[in-house]
């Protein structure tokens, strides 16, 4: 049992990641909860499913969902948030409104029944490790994750954009002074925040399925892991994501009757005494 | 004069922007308002619920268009109100339907706790309620005059289910999974007290919470036991079976569920997980009969799935108003009349077969235990065994029954748990 749970920790972890990295990159740069997050993620699950039905390859199906979402998500940024520019409240609100406007939207087209995702061809079936099995596919889940941390990275920390991004999230006017082009990158990490959170619907679908209020689960999801790892911080983006699969899973176990604080308490105790995140910086 | 009209215009208006009332089920115009029942419709249009208050109205719809929208002669009107699933939403609408729009009786809610939130507005307006809400005690220890249930209490298909495991599975060892929330509590309770009183050790009962984004951790922690009791709702199901078939516990330890483990409409959902699931549901899509029959097509025809139970439960509901307006004459005028013959219903053929009601007012009705296959590529259930005529109290005796507390996280207790 111990070692399950360690394992589905990490891939836990993995799809976590997955859904709040794109929160991470947004709330760095433009200092706004994008409340359309757990949206995101459920349409992008909801659009991959449609791709898969017309025949599609399940990665093809997942990026192509990836690539709506930025799509989506660059309007979204252009044309809804960008009028309201420096006004951080009435920003959160809109995407809140936004998401009621997105669940009602996949009520009409996507009905109320749940929606099952098939296991990606070759993935299906478990690993056995002596009398233990584990779903491959979970594995791989935990490969997609590391692999776009890894891109993610070299994106942030290495290229000429990444730099203009992080000059952005230290010092967003200053950026802007020096020649930065900081509108276009909120509409680039929005729309790129936008298919991680599309991608990951997809990736997820396996193992959650797709349902209406799909979306109002996940965000929280996310919140707590950011918030837990730390603002402006992939690192902490990672780490939190893993910190959440461990307590889930080992929480569920071995307090079942604290199942529903197991994931806030954390969050509690690092707001009070390092109200940045354990990742995170002074601002 | 111009004043009332402004305030008239605006309260349509708000209704209007609202998404309040909207009469997008009434086939009938409304032309003669005195000659049409005011049938008022409290059901679930938006938010994640939303997916039950589809069926309805599919189940309505068959009904309507089968019967061109009249009943006995008399047109039907349906006033919809959409409560979002939530208790005040429930509460508020209830009221508008009964004080505004003047119904002559209410359909709906669809979830327990919304009719929990209005039983008391109901008994107060006096207006006779046909619910879909199964919280035991609304027909047993709170009764309410003015209802009627022609969905089974939460743990009426438990019993049997408790029953079929104990006796024909041959099940000793058995663990629970269910909703943290009443109507799991109560599925629990119920299916617990008659395993157990057959001699079976319930030593397990994991309570995950109504959300959960995966079940990893719960099905790690079903081990030695001969079988696994489900009561999860909504999507749950879903995701559950998902997990315990790819987790590898399916093929050791079979699983057994409450009717929203099964439904037939959620099959098209489902895959090879859940295949040889056993579920003890009121309504089954593939039972026999000529009006089953009738109704799955009529279903299939205009919608392309199975109705589940829900769809099944609005159809019912109107073949119980039909017969009871045989009784009165076609008058819905006198309410205690109207209540007093959709109490007295008993139908015979209807597409959950043979029913009547108890004198507290919920469905006594044949339960059948189906089994999930795959049949030309589909799921279907498959009905393994009828149990008939159950009633809310099984076997056991309606006071002694009734003299005990209601099923609840922690009653009956379980002496038997193991760690």
């Amino acid at each position: 049992m111990w070692f399950i749970l360690t394992v589905n920790s990490i891939t836990l972890g993995g799809l976590l990641f997955l859904l709040s990295a794109g929160f991470s990159l947004i709330f760095g740069l433009m200092r706004i909860p994008n409340l359309t997050h757990g949206s995101f993620f459920m349409l992008g699950g909801y659009l991959g499913v449609t791709y898969l039905n017309c025949g599609m390859n399940f990665w093809v199906a997942a990026l192509l969902a990836a690539l709506t979402m930025a799509v989506i998500g660059g309007l979204v940024e252009r044309l809804l948030l960008r009028p309201l520019a420096g006004n951080a409240m009435q920003q959160v609100l809109l995407t809140l409104g936004l998401s009621f406007i997105i669940a009602d939207l996949s009520l009409t087209i996507w009905t109320g029944d749940p929606v099952r995702v098939p296991t990606p061809g070759g993935l299906e079936g478990t690993a056995d490790f002596l009398s233990l099995h584990f779903p491959i596919y979970r594995l791989a889940v935990v490969g997609i994750a590391v692999t776009i941390a890894v891109g993610l990275w070299l994106l942030i920390d290495k290229t000429r954009l990444g730099a203009m991004i992080r000059a952005g999230v230290d010092d967003a006017p200053m950026a802007r002074v020096v020649g930065i082009p900081v509108s276009a990158l909120f509409s680039l990490v929005f729309a790129l925040g936008a298919a991680l959170a599309g991608f990951a619907g997809l990736i997820g679908g396996p193992y959650l399925s797709i349902y209406p209020g799909l979306d109002s689960e996940m965000l929280p999801l996310a919140l707590i892991v950011v918030i837990l790892g730390g603002i402006n911080s992939l690192l902490g983006a990672l780490v939190g994501s893993i910190i959440i699969g461990f307590l889930f899973n080992f929480g569920q176990v071995l307090f079942p009757n604290l199942a529903y604080m197991i994931l806030f308490l954390p969050m509690l105790i690092v707001l009070l005494f390092r109200p940045q995140g354990l990742f995170g910086r002074n601002a | 004069m111009t004043k009332m009209l402004s305030r008239r215009a605006f309260l349509q208006g708000s209704a209007l922007a609202g998404a309040a009332i909207s009469a997008d089920l009434s086939f009938a115009p409304a032309i003669a308002q005195t000659g049409a029942i005011r049938i008022g419709l409290l059901t679930i249009k938006s938010g994640p619920l939303a997916q039950a208050g589809l069926q309805v109205d599919q189940g309505l719809t068959a009904f309507l268009k089968e019967k061109a929208s009249t009943i006995n002669g008399r047109k039907v009107d349906i006033i919809v109100a959409d409560t979002g699933g939530t208790p005040a939403g429930a509460r508020s609408k209830a009221q508008e339907l009964v004080e505004r729009e003047k119904v002559d009786l209410i359909l709906g809610p669809v979830t327990a706790t919304e009719m929990l939130a209005i039983s008391d507005y109901i008994r107060r307006a006096r207006i006779p309620i046909i619910t879909l809400g199964g919280a035991e005690d609304l027909t047993q220890r709170h009764l309410n005059p003015w209802l009627i249930r022609t969905c089974p209490s939460s743990a009426q298909t438990c019993h049997p289910m408790a029953d079929f495991s104990a006796k024909e599975l041959g099940f000793k060892r058995m663990a629970t999974i269910s909703d943290d929330f009443a109507f799991g509590h109560e599925q629990v309770g119920g299916f617990l007290r008659v395993f157990e009183d057959n001699g079976g050790k319930i030593v397990r009962k994991l309570w995950p919470p109504l959300i959960t984004p995966d079940y990893t951790p719960y099905i790690a922690q079903i081990q030695n036991v001969d079988g696994v009791f489900m009561g999860f709702t909504g999507s749950n199901p879903v995701k559950f079976m998902r997990a315990y078939s790819e987790l590898g516990v399916k093929k050791d330890i079979p699983l057994v569920g409450g009717w929203t483990t099964g439904d037939d409409a959620l099959l098209k959902s489902l895959g090879d997980e859940a295949l040889g699931v056993q579920t003890a549901s009121i309504y089954t899509a593939s039972l026999p009969n000529d009006s089953n029959k009738r109704f799955v097509a009529a279903v299939l025809k205009d919608y392309e799935n199975l109705p589940g139970a829900y769809a099944a439960w609005a159809y019912v509901t109107l073949l119980c108003l039909e017969a009871a307006l045989k009784t009165t004459g076609g008058d819905v005028s006198d309410k205690q009349v109207l209540i007093d013959a959709l109490r007295g219903v008993s139908l015979q053929d209807s597409p959950c077969g043979n029913f009547h009601f108890d004198k507290y007012g919920n469905i006594v009705g044949d339960v059948f235990i189906r089994r999930i296959d795959r049949k030309d590529g589909k799921l279907v259930n498959t009905i393994v065994k009828t149990y008939p005529n159950v009633s809310q109290f099984w076997t056991y005796p309606e006071d002694q029954f009734l003299a005990q507390p209601v099923y609840s996280r922690d009653f009956p207790p379980a002496k038997n748990l193991e760690n």
